[in-house]
């Protein structure tokens, strides 16, 4: 006969955290503890969700982009960014929760998308400035999540980071035409950057000794590096990028150090705090976009699937 | 300009208003999937545009890109059709207007692979395989409206009753037309209106949509006399250029 016996939470935890310390991907129909899948659903909707809101500022310039070559890159820029809100929404779902209901959560705002997407796109350096800066800041983070833990993640961050950096060249190249042009351009460019640089580092959230999250996400190899480390890096990159076409980053106490790597300013987390918490400059528009266009899809989305059925 | 140049325009400012029609819509979709459909026919659409743009710019021969072609030139001598430079109402508004253009750019495109003209000839044959896609994706929103929920039945026949009109133009002769058609480089209007037609009353008698019986035409795009929209369109599009004329972006 045999004697079948009833694993434990204890022992399933073991066997999880033994696969995740091998660097062996965590599955959909793998076992992993509620508070794993839970940091997961909030994390990977999140980041779907800022993919989706994010199409709104660029969105903003579309029919405005001075030349049929930027209006091109842009408008398949957007729609890349679309397209990776795809992709993570299918990983998210794969935790068992529905698109329908990560929207719902988002419309009741118990969702958060990234912050940065709630500051005004104000000129066309501006598409620069988010191409270079906010994808730049994503990509540095996202290189990261490719050694996730989660399959279905990791795998969504592998395609997404080959697009990601492709669209941190072209924002770049806008700010370095338009500051080889003339002088308005350059005033625009410098603007925009004053304007998105403090944001983008923000993206990389709270000082790790400010961030209550990261202690499982560690252990559990959600996330594989801090949020200090991860913003330096990007700042270490970024700050010669900026120089090289004449900008100046907005950051009177910036400090190049002995090793060529810069200490920055304090970041004022107040904006950061009133941001997430709603009161940021576009919170409202954003959000009440995304519930437009969603609402007056409805009867859309109805007639596909009735039509379906009657087919 | 001469009237070879003036029909390449004709084709290509069709496609650029209804593209940016449609880039007026990015992030508006009823769901992700149908918005990147959008974004798509949208950037075929520029393409297409694009590409002419840059012939007619090349064959002038006088200096001016084919980006000056769209950004610094009048409304009057935009040659788009009216229909094209409808505002996005609703979804069925929007696809009602993307179905009738799909047909004629299909019927157009497959008529232009016999084009005397070498850029015409080579443009029709890319630009088809594209505007089959396009044209796929409409007919399909026909069926879904037509043979789905009531409400969707309503805009949709709405759509279609407010768009008619506006649909006659694309067959009608204007002078470089005719100049075009005998010089064995254009196509023939009364052929492409001939399957237009076919293709049109095929998609709505199987989702059950009905022409409206009247003969109440609106046209003049094609001659460079457009509705009030497009001076807006094109306030927008030219904005940067204007504003800052030294610019090279």
């Amino acid at each position: 006969m045999i004697e079948t016996k009833a694993i434990s939470n204890e022992e399933l935890l073991l066997q999880f955290e033994a696969k995740i310390e091998a660097e062996q991907k965590i599955e959909p129909l793998d076992w992993m503890p509620d508070e794993y899948r839970n940091h997961l659903i909030r994390q990977i909707s999140q980041h779907a969700h800022s993919e989706v809101i994010g199409m709104q500022p660029e969105g903003n310039w579309i029919t405005r982009a001075p030349s049929l070559r930027s209006k091109k890159i842009l408008l398949a820029k957007i729609q890349d960014e679309g397209g990776h809100g795809l992709y993570l929404y299918s990983a998210a779902e794969t935790l068992g929760v529905s698109r329908d209901q990560y929207i719902q959560w988002l419309h009741e705002g118990k969702a958060k998308y990234s912050s940065v997407f709630n500051s005004p796109a104000l000129n066309w350096a501006d598409m620069g400035a988010i191409g270079w800066l906010v994808d730049g800041a994503a990509i540095t983070n996202q290189v990261s999540l490719q050694r996730t833990s989660y399959g279905p993640y990791s795998r969504a961050m592998v395609r997404i980071c080959k697009e990601e950096s492709f669209h941190q060249r072209q924002g770049y190249e806008i700010m370095w035409k338009m500051m080889e042009g003339t002088k308005d351009q350059q005033e625009m460019a410098q603007d925009a950057l004053n304007r998105w640089w403090w944001p983008a580092l923000m993206m990389f959230g709270p000082h790790d000794s400010d961030s209550p999250r990261t202690g499982n996400a560690m252990k559990w190899k959600i996330k594989r590096e801090t949020n200090d480390y991860l913003r330096e890096k990007f700042i270490n990159k970024t700050i010669p990028q900026a120089e090289l076409i004449g900008l100046k980053v907005p950051d009177a106490n910036l400090i190049l150090l002995e090793d060529g790597t810069y200490k920055h300013g304090d970041i004022n987390w107040d904006d950061f705090w009133k941001n997430v918490n709603g009161n940021g400059p576009c919170n409202e528009q954003r959000l009440d976009h995304h519930i437009k266009a969603h609402k007056e899809g409805s009867w859309v989305r109805e007639t596909a699937y009735v039509s379906g059925k009657n087919k | 300009m001469e009237a070879k140049l003036k029909y390449y325009l004709q084709i290509a400012d069709n496609a650029l208003i209804l593209s940016h029609r449609l880039s007026e819509n990015c992030s508006k979709g009823p769901f992700l999937e149908e918005d990147l459909a959008n974004t798509n026919v949208a950037l075929d659409l520029i393409g297409i545009a694009e590409s002419i743009y840059g012939e007619v710019a090349k064959q002038e021969n006088n200096g001016r890109s084919g980006d000056d072609i769209v950004y610094r030139r009048k409304e009057s001598e935009f040659l788009n059709v009216i229909l094209v430079e409808m505002p996005n109402e609703d979804f069925a508004h929007i696809m009602v207007r993307q179905f009738f253009t799909d047909v004629f750019q299909l019927n157009l495109f497959s008529e232009l692979r016999n084009s005397k003209d070498e850029f015409l000839m080579g443009i029709a044959h890319k630009s088809l395989k594209e505007v089959m896609y396009h044209l796929k994706r409409s007919s399909e929103w026909m069926y879904r409206f037509g043979q789905g929920t009531d409400e969707a039945k309503e805009r949709v026949q709405k759509a279609i009753n407010k768009y008619w009109k506006y649909t006659h133009e694309f067959f009608l002769e204007n002078t470089i037309d005719t100049e075009m058609l005998k010089a064995g480089i254009g196509s023939d209007l009364s052929i492409i209106k001939k399957n237009w037609q076919a293709k049109v009353d095929e998609i709505f008698e199987m989702s059950n949509l009905s022409i409206p019986d009247t003969d109440f035409s609106i046209e003049g795009g094609k001659n460079g006399l457009h509705s009030e929209n497009l001076g807006y369109i094109l306030t927008e599009m030219q904005f940067l250029p204007s504003k800052y004329p030294d610019a090279i972006w």
